[in-house]
């Protein structure tokens, strides 16, 4: 016994986050979709849930619910073990790549020095449970909606795994947390040094969790819901954490390797420093919000649970507080998760954002932009920051004329790739019209 | 290069020489407008054939018409575009009208178009929320609604229904304008000229919608006319063909307006044409509601009808085409047999032209461009 716990002693830490993380995520999840549907509404002139809970709080809670206690359907000429299998392993690619992902400077499970070859890796894998899901259900719809997955994740994650070569470049390392170290050493977080890469890394990484336009795998008005048109129930919200999760691991890569991590926005200005104190107050004022919104609900229950809101946020505010004022040294340490969840956010509302403004592309075309301009792009852009890099460490140019003139030459070349894309386009519409 | 739009092309080999899939899209899909039933043969995702399986929602209206008095039917054929009722409604009553030889009053024609443009209007932004949906764009839909929610309420105020409205009688209007109708349709027109031009700033010139729209689904002049191919998917290709200025009815042939034509035939031009009919559709219920003459709004025809035996046919310009019915009256108060050519199940003929050799998202949007009612097509 002694040495059992002997053993575990130096990883208890990370036993804790991960226990945390399997716990809290599928409630984020839940979070996240309902902030998904709030934001929807707010662009097209709704209100959005708002019957479970005071303004809809409860909702996630009551989807959940009600996927947990749906009758759980295998179609008969599915082929059962597959099937079964499928979306764990979709969930478990999905929660595993969080393993690495650094919420702060204290809060990371491994700090691996393949860190973010390992995220990349571990999350590419939920494919398989994709195009198994697909093929097990034994319908066209769900085969067509695998098939068209796995050729969208295997040409995007390519143009975005370039893009993220960019930012190792700068970084130095694989390691997730030096990253985020090497920004704050800097001084700039990397969206400022390589902004092209920011943005082939944006597109790549709605795609490769297949949201919209790029929702091709789903595609519900064409081919009903993809690879999970035979699911139900349990099974269903399994793949649903996993897509989520995904957003929230491509949010956080991208948050890790371009808008420098756990740190708070403009780190060195010294005058800026009250800074610190917005967490805690931002925090405090959602509370307020949250107590002032309470008296006014129609019922005592959800009375009662905006006034619960309001005293959780509180709870959450004072450590915030703490780190802020009495114990500077925890400050990097508490603050960091929540700059770090406040920049996921950010990203993770961008792609809302796009979901709600865009039609959604072809497949044809999805494979055309991503193949004849986001691939040689992203390779353009590795070697001029490779070239620009170079330039600043061995001839000493300084780093932002160097990494300047690296992003003018690749904008240079994107516009050369859009203007022959538009070529061939215009070439392929002549075609069509003489076969017609 | 073989022609592999035209209908009578066959592929007996795939280009992996695998396997041909067959899916049925529909009865019950997302974007099938209904219960169509489109069994689709695919290459991968390339269409090589399709069939259109309807009747899913057939009631036999037209059988239903003889054993109803005239008066009695009239309600009936609001059932069938149940987007448009209001344009069905006209085209019945214009048609028994002219089996009684009997004309409505210069007030009742004025009015009736007022209330037909709105329900183009009404039904076109339907048509243009749905087919956005079916593209992938998920807000403009909600937009589209908000104006056609103006429109129900003025259908509302005048005749107490929204949807299936009944509004016009054989003979005339059962009903007076209702105080501030003029004002309230003004309002609406003003205010949706600007709506109109935001749509299009969402939607025109987006990459990806034109994308997706432009070269899909090409239906050249000479095609559309063999299929019988009517109203925006005719003009798309070219053809200045609109019964409201080839044959003008009700109070059209007093109002300034112009018929929008495309020139490729593909998607996209579909949808220029009908945005610029919501133009123009603003443009004459802007000028009909600036001069409605006064007087009655009944024809003295009597309240039992009887037409005289013979046979008639007469046909509007609905939202979606052509809507033209043929009534045969055997002297008796019941039409001894009606048949109605409804625009959406003519239109939808064309669906397979259009489909071939395109991709499964395509079909999507061909779908929708057609603008196809299902209670229409099964009648």
């Amino acid at each position: 016994m002694q040495s059992i716990i002997e053993f575990l002693r130096p990883h208890a830490l990370p036993l804790l986050y991960a226990v945390l993380i399997v716990a809290v995520l599928p409630l984020l999840a839940g979070y996240v979709v309902l902030l998904e549907r709030k934001v929807m509404a707010d662009m097209q002139a709704r209100l959005g849930p708002m019957r479970v809970g005071p303004h809809g709080l409860l909702q996630p809670i009551a989807d959940a619910l009600k996927l947990l206690l749906k009758e759980d359907i295998i179609p008969e000429r599915a082929d059962k073990w597959i099937f079964w299998m499928a979306p764990l392993i979709s969930v478990t690619a999905g929660l595993l790549a969080f393993a690495a992902l650094p919420f702060g400077p204290g809060f990371l499970i491994a700090d691996l020095n393949i860190g973010l070859l390992f995220i990349v890796a571990i999350s590419s894998m939920g494919i398989f449970g994709i195009v198994l899901g697909g093929w097990a259900s034994n319908s066209h719809y769900s085969l067509m909606g695998a098939l068209r997955s796995a050729a969208q994740l295997v040409s995007y994650e390519v143009a975005g795994g370039m893009a993220l070569v960019a930012g190792v470049l700068l970084a130095g390392t694989l390691s997730t947390r030096e990253m985020v170290d090497a920004q704050a050493a800097q001084g700039v977080w990397f969206i400022f040094l390589c902004p092209v890469a920011f943005f082939i890394y944006l597109v790549a990484s709605v795609a490769e969790t297949n949201r919209a336009p790029f929702d091709m795998p789903e595609a519900e008005s064409e081919l009903v819901a993809g690879y999970m048109t035979e699911f139900s129930g349990f099974r269903w919200s399994l793949y649903f954490l996993a897509e989520y999760a995904n957003m929230i691991v491509v949010a956080g890569i991208a948050t890790t390797l371009f808008l420098g991590g756990g740190a708070r926005p403009f780190g060195g200005v010294s005058w800026l420093r009250p800074l610190d104190f917005f967490p805690p107050l931002f925090f405090v004022g959602v509370a307020g919000f949250c107590f002032y919104r309470a008296p006014k609900q129609p019922v005592l229950v959800q009375k009662l649970v905006m006034a619960a809101f309001g005293g959780l946020f509180l709870l959450l505010a004072l450590p915030l507080g703490v780190a802020a004022t009495i114990l500077p040294a925890w400050k990097a340490a508490v603050h960091g998760g929540f700059w770090f969840v406040a920049k996921v956010m950010l990203y993770i509302y961008v792609f809302l954002w796009i979901r709600f403004t865009f039609p959604r592309y072809r497949f044809d075309q999805l494979m055309h932009l991503g193949w004849f301009f986001l691939i040689p792009l992203s390779i353009v852009n590795v070697m001029s920051l490779g070239i620009g890099l170079v330039l600043h460490r061995q001839a000493g140019w300084s780093l932002p004329v160097a990494l300047g003139l690296s992003t003018l030459a690749t904008l240079v070349v994107a516009l050369y790739l859009a203007h022959v894309g538009e070529q061939r386009a215009g070439i392929s519409d002549t075609e069509v019209e003489s076969e017609a | 290069m073989a022609d592999t739009r035209s209908p009578a092309f066959t592929v007996e080999q795939t280009v992996l020489g695998a396997d041909e899939i067959i899916i049925n899209m529909g009865p019950q899909h997302p974007s099938t407008h209904g219960v169509l039933r489109v069994k689709l043969r695919l290459d991968g995702e390339r269409v090589i054939g399709s069939e259109c399986i309807i009747g899913y929602l057939h009631r036999g209206v037209e059988k239903i018409a003889e054993h109803r008095t005239y008066t009695q039917f009239a309600p009936y054929v609001d059932r069938m575009d149940y987007v448009a009722a209001v344009s069905n409604g006209l085209g019945y009553c214009e048609t028994v009208e002219k089996l009684l030889g009997a004309e409505a009053p210069p007030r009742a024609r004025v009015v009736r178009t007022i209330l037909t443009e709105l329900q183009r209007i009404a039904s076109h932004l339907l048509w243009l929320g749905t087919h956005a949906l079916d593209i992938g764009a998920l807000t403009p839909i909600f937009y589209c609604l908000r104006e056609r929610e103006e429109i129900l309420k003025i259908f509302e105020k005048y005749c107490g229904a929204r949807l299936t409205t009944h509004a016009f009688r054989i003979g005339g209007l059962q009903y007076e304008t209702y105080d501030g109708f003029e004002q309230e349709t003004r309002r609406f027109c003003e205010d949706f000229r600007i709506k109109v031009d935001e749509y299009e700033r969402l939607l025109t010139e987006n990459r990806i919608w034109v994308g997706r729209t432009k070269g899909v689904g090409i239906l050249t002049a000479q095609q559309a006319i063999d299929l019988g191919v009517t109203g925006p998917p005719l003009r798309a290709c070219g053809v200045a063909w609109d019964i409201r200025k080839a044959m003008p009815y009700a109070a059209y042939d007093q109002y300034q307006f112009d018929i929008p034509t495309g020139k490729n035939g593909d998607t996209y031009d579909r949808y220029l044409v009908r945005m610029e009919e919501l133009r123009q559709s603003i443009r004459i219920c802007l000028q009909a509601i600036e001069n409605i003459p006064s007087g009655p709004i009944m024809a003295r025809i009597g309240k039992v009808l009887k037409p005289p035996p013979g046979e008639v046919y007469h046909s509007i310009e609905a939202p979606k085409g052509e809507i033209g019915y043929y009534i045969v009256s055997d002297g008796t108060t019941q039409p001894y047999r009606v048949r109605v050519r409804p625009p959406s199940f003519i239109n939808l003929q064309a669906f397979d032209t259009m489909v071939r050799g395109h991709l499964v998202a395509d079909v999507v949007a061909i779908i929708g461009t057609l603008d196809i009612v299902l209670g229409e097509v099964d009648r």
